[in-house]
């Protein structure tokens, strides 16, 4: 079995002996059949994961590198949905694709559509557990938000949410600086996954949140002269069923 | 139609006796929407290996409405290693959670070592090959607290170690076993074209009373080195004329039995492959039927 298996990965190997045809024919022919079946169908399962990876690079350059990928880090599990999570940093150090630098952070952002997409069903908190709190400030700055199993917040340095949304139709993506840094919260409300673009702050400021901070200690790790809006970050929040519970920290 | 139960006190299934479709995420609004009359679904059990989401969403409104079939294909029952024990504990939470009238896994291999290759691969058929398939079939069937169908291959190639025929080397399985068969035609007619064996003599030595389900799917085309045909099990194409003939012969033998249309490739818009599985229940409804008045006069 081994014979069998490992040249499926490695064209490098011959076929493995053994094997035999009923008119006498080379069986590399025929083994060839399940090399290419491996290996066209980890493609395809890349393919499904990282869709505008794929129609940012075109399919043949997405070929050549999801095959390098495919062939170097196989599956490891029977569940495909969740093959891939290492090629964004293969894409990082992918050579070939160096000209385009926004292109592994466009892949992190699919992932974590991917795994918003299938993750636990979660009870939303009641928009009335925050107004509660909201008229007591002192309790507020304690408050430690839990967020739903689906939610994901991705930075970047690209323009990682304006390239992903132009991609979604036919739309023109020629005038989109890639240059420019952008973040995202991922969110799936109900069944649909929704990317929601945040600003510099809000990003600080939820990444301090969903690292377990308070809401006192978040705040105070953002930048004075650009303070993230929480009435407005709160609302958001809850309007996507970001969040499960508010617990207190201890004061 | 004749109740063919009414006849076989020993059900074989207990999916209806009718043709069913692979559910794909694209027709789950349609289905809900439409509420086509079909006999059953089945799923690939490893797609719905998911926390939540859609999925299952989707999965619990149309089981609610439909019987299902809960199909593996990444156990890898043919394998050499030890089966995977994480793997039949997501097995069994999904088979609790969806309580579907049949499961069914392959007779092939797809882990070795770490890797998972994503595909139905070939094992020699030894004495050593049985007894693992054996073991892990045992195996599985007592984790899962149910027997379950075992699919015939479709093949590319064969190993000079193999001393058992295919079809005899699966009657031996169902034997030691208990466990039933997923009798996959086009798999049958795939593998006799590329090995140049008899399709119906095939069919016609399998232990046909263990059969809970049949498959239907399309194939493509391919040469081997010396230019002769070589079928590829593709599931991106319609049930080919040759099957559709296969498949009579099987429910004449058979009687009724449920049929499942696969396609996993190209999927056409729903209708296309509702006619598919319309098609099937034609042929269990004249050749079926006849099988069973044959059977009552035979009384």
């Amino acid at each position: 079995m081994e014979a069998f298996a490992k040249p499926l990965l490695d064209p490098g190997l011959p076929p493995p002996t053994g094997l035999k045809a009923w008119n006498g024919s080379d069986p590399a022919a025929r083994y060839a059949v399940y090399r290419n079946n491996v290996v066209i169908s980890l493609i395809d399962a890349l393919a499904d994961t990282f869709p505008v990876v794929r129609q940012l690079v075109g399919e043949d350059f997405f070929h050549v590198m999801a095959r390098e990928h495919a062939c170097k880090h196989p599956p490891t599990s029977p569940v495909l949905a969740f093959y891939g999570q290492n090629f964004p940093d293969f894409i990082a150090n992918f050579e070939a694709a160096a000209s385009l630098p926004y292109l592994a952070d466009v892949a992190r952002l699919e992932w974590a559509y991917v795994c918003a997409f299938h993750a636990a069903d979660a009870q939303s908190l009641a928009p009335q557990a925050l107004s509660g709190l909201l008229s007591q400030p002192e309790r507020l700055s304690l408050a430690r938000l839990h967020f739903a199993p689906a939610v994901r917040l991705i930075r970047s340095r690209h323009a990682i949410v304006s390239l992903w949304q132009a991609h979604q139709s036919e739309a023109d993506w020629s005038g989109i600086d890639p240059s420019r840094a952008e973040s995202v919260l991922v969110v799936r409300p109900e069944l649909s996954v929704q990317l929601i673009p945040l600003n510099g702050s809000a990003a600080d400021f939820l990444g301090e949140m969903m690292a377990g901070r308070s809401l006192a200690e978040a705040y105070e790790c953002c930048a004075l002269d650009d303070p993230p809006d929480i009435a407005a970050i709160f609302s958001l929040l809850l309007q996507t069923h970001a969040l499960t519970a508010l617990s207190l920290i201890d004061g | 139609m004749t109740n063919y139960l009414q006849i076989d006190p020993s059900p074989r299934t207990a999916l209806p006796l009718r043709a069913g479709l692979g559910l794909k995420p694209e027709h789950f609004r349609d289905i809900l929407d439409a509420q086509p009359s079909l006999g059953f679904f089945e799923v690939h059990a490893e797609n719905y290996m998911v926390a939540g989401g859609p999925f299952h969403h989707y999965l619990t409104k149309i089981r609610e409405r439909f019987a299902l079939s809960i199909h593996g294909v990444g156990l890898s029952i043919g394998g050499e290693a030890l089966l995977d024990r994480a793997h039949l504990e997501r097995l069994k939470t999904l088979l609790d959670r969806y309580q579907p009238e049949s499961f069914s896994e392959h007779l092939a291999w797809s882990s070795h070592g770490q890797n998972f290759y994503n595909d139905l691969l070939p094992a020699p058929y030894t004495d050593a090959t049985l007894r693992r398939v054996c073991e892990h079939i045992d195996q599985t069937q007592s984790a899962l607290k149910r027997s379950m169908l075992l699919e015939n291959p479709a093949t590319y190639v064969e190993f000079e170690a193999s001393t058992w025929n295919e079809a005899d080397f699966i009657a031996e399985i169902v034997q030691r076993t208990g466990c039933g068969l997923l009798l996959d035609v086009n798999n049958v007619f795939v593998s006799a074209v590329n090995h140049q064996r008899d399709a119906i003599a095939y069919i016609d030595s399998l232990p046909l009373a263990a059969v809970g389900e049949i498959h239907l799917a399309g194939f493509a085309e391919d040469v081997d080195a010396a230019g002769a045909r070589l079928l590829i099990d593709s599931h991106g194409a319609p049930v080919a004329e040759a099957v559709w003939a296969l498949y009579e012969h099987t429910i004449r033998r058979l009687g009724p039995t449920p049929t499942l249309i696969e396609r996993d490739q190209n999927i056409p818009p729903f209708g296309v492959l509702l006619a598919e599985a319309r098609a099937a229940e034609r042929i269990m409804g004249t050749v079926g039927t006849r099988h069973a008045h044959a059977l009552l006069e035979d009384v």
